[in-house]
């Protein structure tokens, strides 16, 4: 792919991307949440159309333009969400569209399953291809949809976050897979954010960051600070020097555990996680993509359900939870996707900034409208959103005016314990300090806040202590000040003991 | 079923549980049935049941292959029912082209519903609503709002009236036929596939490169021209096009549909189990009637409806619990 | 960058586009009617064109909410049957002839008891059980009728009974009594949307359930109470059809109405998805249809083609509505 631009309503997704895929190598694709990944697959796999560049297969100018044209091109692509049919038989989802013929237009049945059963046993897998495919587990359903890929006889296969769901021994099984497509010639486009398994399968790897291609290096001549160095505009040089420095305690006031959770576990993602947050106390935690920061706040508000360990609120054990009695304790939330699970589009900035608190502005049967008013407008003007009026609808605003009545609808419900994931993200600098100044100030009158993002500067600077997330792991705690930039990466960036690697 | 080597009685037990059931089912009835009244076994009650129900059997043919890919058809009756009138109208013609004439005009509202919910994107079961409204309509304009009678001198009497080999009605033994033309293309063809894996998964299909359109444009027609020969077979059968007739009966289509084991949210069905699920139903109807002929209950015609209606809470009620989305964990 | 105060709320704006291009079309067919059609500016018209206008707009009501919190009722037709076949079997039984305001007060009881009762129903499968909407109403759909014909043994119930007629043929003010049922109707559910924290729930569960059960809202109680508030209204129509009539016909009372009163909820604005409901909107589409039906029908247009007109209305408003959407 040669300079692939890209733009969405006028926003730039993909500024100049470069690509280059060499036959038999298995290439990885790394970036930050933003940096144009998942942008670019699509267009290689014909969902996006491109702007401008060009895409170049086997040296001649392809037009993709629809994912059957992809698959056509040699093109296939193992999603994230395993883009298969669940109902339908293991050999169907491996041939469906290219099924072998025979008589004519009828699909010949045994030859299906015979060709599917010797793909599936290349990698190793017996298995009964005539059943449903979502009677086999998740490991399981990724290989068929590989299988899909290399009955296809495509040249490019593109697995999109591949080892998600999968656990260690899984794992390895699709490395061998992956390895054996790689003797056979077939390329592998890798995009993953565990940058421990690069190191295990890739030859090369291709960093992108904010929409560009930045960097292309050989896996084994580079360090995992460098590829994170990368990733995010640092110098490694830097990083590589900083020291950890004694760290002397913080200078805030703490108050009261507001919450303790020890040996929490909900699934795949979160594993083992444990953290104390004080009122008073801003507890920041710092992992890269995937390391499990989002599924903590899930946890602690009580939308997944805790397989292991316990959670304290305020002294307290307690069982279980659901998002209204969390909300009711003075938990809130403030979710990472705001387009998704955060704003009612067709609904006024008045109400969306209301809708927590309704039960608590409820006169009878009656919202009471004046008060209502009062505190839209108070954190309106205390949260410096730009808007007409209060009653202007919410999907007018930019994304960091709809940030901020997210912020008050949660700050309305006088918090005891505030969860904010990525908070400024998508805001600009200067609401980005008004917010942390707001929520500093909240914190100053005692209320707890779990800071989640992904900017570095941001944890350093507004959190008083800082875990440390590795794929699902809590490994380290680091305390301000003395945390730096520089610190926190090192601290993310270096496996840790007890940590699968 | 058969799509693979060799017919595997475990698998088609396992994972067809609910047509089993509904085979059995019927079974059960039939011995029933044959116990308890005298003329159940039959002749008469044999081809008359099978006559009228082959109108319904091949509505719900056509039900299946629209619930299968995802959508919902509830135009059929009132197509059913303009398509009668259209029939009887070409019937001096002879039976070939009232025939196709009848299944033509089916075709065609199969057509107005296809453009609808592929080329417009409305919802199906608003648009399907729509078509019939006027299908509905449209048979009342063209016959006037009187039920058109037949040539009863033209061969066109013979599908509905007489019998192959004397005790198989005509009606069945195209209902026949269609059905195992439909199970071809449905096991064994690209197209069949491609219907089942929409309604599977509509976005999976789309990534996977099937030929969306083309499978949906296609039930819809399907459903359309079922449902014209459902028609023909009213008219033919009854001696008359009957504009009002029809209602309720995407209602009895989607019930059978159900009954016989096919996903509502579509994905999974099967031609021989929605012909089970029609016939249990039409059974269930029959021995309703012996029973009221022998005195012992007295259950008006109205029950009807809500049988129907409550084998599809039961079936609903079953299938929310069994259907298993795709999910990795 | 300061931040800027806000004082004062915008003033509430009660006529968006799709009500402006409402009432446009809606004058369009005045004005038609007035010059083309004979008699049309007289009372006897209006009263029979606000007499069918009432109940399609009394649904409309019910399925606007029902559509605003991302779901749809195909069962309301049926609900209107059953309610309008239990009255009469109650306020017409012999023991209740003695106090005629009792049995028509039990009659209403009983009647929308029934309707609460579907509505409960539909919720139930819907929330709970996670049933898809449509399919989850159509087994009322299917059978809610059939009840109604099984308790009336399929008879229409006749009957002379001004204490129960009278919702159905009397007159207030000159104009029918439906009429100010259908604007008290509207009245109350619209501040039920617009004041209370159920209302707020219910566009918020329909704009973004993700985000509506993140932020606390109760969404099972809201989606059943939405449900349950169809199915009373189409109850109330239901009675008001039978009194009109001073018949209870279960096989016809209703019929075809959900797909009437999905049209009056869409051309008045609406949105199929979910989050927006436009009561007085559902009101405004109810009039327009019956309107174009009026304007066929009086010019000699027969019946069977208005069906058809109506089809095509119903397709052209979703058509535009989704293509805006995008």
């Amino acid at each position: 792919m040669r300079n692939i631009q890209k733009s969405f309503s006028g926003v730039v997704a993909l500024g100049a991307v470069d690509l280059d895929v060499l036959p038999g190598e298995v290439h990885a694709l790394i970036g930050q949440n933003g940096a144009g990944k998942s942008t670019l697959i699509k267009i290689l796999t014909g969902v996006y159309k491109r702007d401008d560049g060009e895409v170049l297969i086997d040296g001649e100018v392809s037009i993709i333009g629809s994912p059957r044209e992809a698959q056509d091109c040699g093109v296939a692509t193992i999603y994230q969400e395993l883009n298969l049919v669940g109902l339908r038989s293991v050999t169907e989802n491996i041939c469906l569209g290219y099924e072998p013929r025979r008589f004519g237009c009828f699909v010949d049945w045994p030859k299906a399953h015979r060709d599917a059963r010797e793909v599936l046993m290349r990698f190793g897998v017996d298995i009964d291809v005539r059943e449903p495919l979502n009677s086999y587990s998740t490991a399981i359903q990724q290989l068929v949809a590989i299988a899909r890929a290399v009955s296809l006889d495509a040249k490019l296969v593109i697995m999109d976050e591949p080892t998600s769901s999968l656990d260690e021994q899984e794992v390895e099984v699709l490395f061998a897979v992956i390895r054996g497509l790689k003797r056979d010639g077939v390329s592998v486009l890798y995009v993953s954010h565990f940058l421990e398994e690069l190191y295990q399968v890739c030859d090369r790897v291709t960093i992108m960051r904010d929409g560009r291609s930045v960097a292309v290096r050989e896996i084994a001549h580079t360090s995992r600070i460098e590829l994170i160095a990368e990733m995010l505009g640092r110098d490694p040089g830097e990083i590589e020097s900083a020291g950890m420095t004694e760290f002397s305690a913080g200078e805030a006031v703490k108050g009261e555990p507001l919450v303790e959770v020890s040996g929490i576990a909900t699934g795949r993602q979160l594993q083992n996680f444990d953290m104390t947050v004080h009122a008073g106390e801003i507890v920041g935690l710092g992992g890269l993509l995937g390391s499990g920061r989002t599924e903590v706040a899930r946890a602690l508000f009580g939308l997944d359900r805790l397989s292991k360990g316990g959670l304290k609120w305020c002294g307290e054990e307690l069982k279980s939870m659901k998002p209204a009695e969390a909300i009711a304790l003075g938990i809130g939330y403030l979710t990472e996707d705001r387009k998704s699970e955060g704003i009612v589009p067709g609904l006024s900035v008045r109400e969306n900034l209301s809708l927590a608190i309704l039960p608590r502005i409820t006169k009878g049967w009656c919202i009471d409208r004046q008060q209502e008013r009062e505190i839209v407008e108070h954190f309106v003007s205390a949260l410096g959103i730009k808007t007409a009026d209060i009653d202007q609808p919410i999907r007018e605003l930019s994304g960091g005016n709809q940030q901020k009545v997210l912020l008050g609808r949660w700050l309305a419900i006088s918090p005891k314990l505030l969860l904010l994931d990525e908070p400024t993200r998508g805001v600009d600098i200067g609401a980005k300090f008004e917010i942390q100044a707001i929520i500093r100030d909240y914190v100053s009158q005692g209320v707890g806040v779990v800071l989640i993002s992904s900017e570095f500067a941001e944890l350093v600077e507004g959190a008083d202590t800082v875990v440390v997330l590795q794929e699902g792991h809590s490994v380290r705690e680091l305390s301000n000040p003395g945390v730096s930039e520089d610190v926190l990466l090192k601290a993310i960036a270096e496996p840790a003991s007890g940590v699968a690697a | 079923m058969l799509n693979n080597d060799g017919f595997d009685l475990r698998r088609y037990l396992r994972s067809d549980m609910q047509s089993v059931g509904a085979w059995i089912a019927l079974a059960l009835l039939i011995a029933f049935g044959l116990l308890r009244y005298e003329n159940f076994g039959g002749a008469y009650n044999f081809s008359s049941f099978l006559n009228y129900n082959a109108m319904f059997i091949v509505i719900s043919l056509g039900m299946c292959f629209v619930i299968m890919s995802g959508g919902i058809d509830l135009s059929v009756g009132s197509v059913a029912a303009f398509s009668s009138v259209v029939a009887a109208y070409l019937s001096p013609h002879g039976l070939s082209v009232a025939m196709f004439g009848g299944v033509a005009a089916g075709m065609c509202f199969g057509a107005v519903n296809a453009f609808f919910i592929v080329a417009m994107k409305i919802p199906p079961f608003i648009a399907t609503l729509a078509t019939m409204l006027a299908a509905k309509g449209g048979a009342l304009v063209i016959s006037d709002a009187q039920t058109i009678a037949i040539d009863w001198s033209s061969s066109f009497t013979v599908l509905g009236m007489q019998q192959a080999w004397g005790i198989l009605p005509w009606t069945i033994v195209v209902t026949l036929l269609i059905a195992l033309c439909l199970w071809l293309v449905l096991e064994h063809t690209s197209l069949g596939r491609t219907v089942l894996a929409l309604g599977g998964s509509e976005d999976a299909s789309v990534l996977m490169g099937l030929s969306v359109y083309r499978a949906q444009i296609f039930v819809y027609l399907l459903s359309g021209a079922c449902a014209g020969m459902a028609g023909v077979f009213l008219a033919s059968g009854f001696g008359a096009g009957q504009p009002l007739e029809g209602i309720g009966w995407e209602l009895t289509a989607i019930a059978s549909v159900v009954v016989g084991g096919t996903l509502l949210t579509g994905g999974k069905g099967s031609v021989l189990a929605t012909i089970a699920g029609a016939l249990l139903l039409g059974l269930v109807f029959n021995i309703l009637n012996f029973e009221n002929g022998l005195g012992t209950i007295n259950l008006s015609a109205y029950w009807q409806m809500v049988i129907r209606g409550g084998f599809l809470f039961v079936v609903i009620l079953l299938q929310a619990r069994v259907s298993r989305p795709l999910q990795p964990h | 960058m300061s931040a800027t105060p806000v004082t004062t709320a915008r003033p509430k704006v009660l006529i968006d586009t799709t009500m402006r291009n409402g009432l446009i079309v809606l004058l369009i067919l005045f004005v038609f009617n007035s010059l083309m059609t004979p008699n049309f500016l007289q009372m006897q018209t209006l009263s029979v064109n606000i007499s069918q206008v009432a109940t399609i707009a009394i649904v409309a009501i019910g399925m606007t909410l029902v559509i605003a919190a991302g779901g749809i009722d195909l069962s309301v037709g049926a609900v209107m049957a059953l309610s309008g076949a239990l009255a009469p079997l109650v306020f017409m039984s012999d023991s209740l002839q003695a106090s005629p305001v009792l049995a028509v007060f039990l009659a209403f009881a009983v009647a929308l008891s029934a309707a609460l009762l579907c509505g409960l129903f539909n919720g139930y499968l819907i929330s709970h059980l996670g049933v898809q909407p449509i399919i989850a109403t159509l087994i009322l759909f299917i059978s809610g009728r059939g009840i109604a014909q099984v308790l009336t043994n399929g008879n229409l119930q006749t009957f002379d009974y001004p204490a129960f007629s009278v919702i159905g043929t009397g007159k207030f003010l000159a104009l029918p009594v439906q009429g100010w049922l259908m604007l008290f109707l509207a009245a109350a559910v619209y501040w039920v949307v617009s004041k209370t924290p159920f209302g707020r729930y219910l566009l918020a569960l329909g704009g973004n359930e993700k985000a509506a059960l993140l932020s606390g809202v109760p969404v099972h109680r809201v989606k059943i109470g939405t449900y349950v508030i169809c199915s009373l209204l189409a109850g109330i129509a239901g009675l008001i059809v039978v009194a009109i009539n001073s018949a209870s016909d279960a096989a016809r009372n209703g019929e075809l109405m959900e797909l009437d009163a999905i049209a009056a909820a869409v051309v008045g604005g609406a949105l199929l998805q979910g989050g927006r409901a436009p009561i007085f909107g559902a009101v405004l589409g109810a009039i327009i249809i019956q309107l174009v039906k009026y304007t066929l029908l009086a010019n000699g247009i027969e019946d069977e083609v208005a069906l058809i007109a109506k089809a095509g209305i119903i397709v052209v408003a979703v058509y535009f509505q989704q293509s805006v959407k995008e």
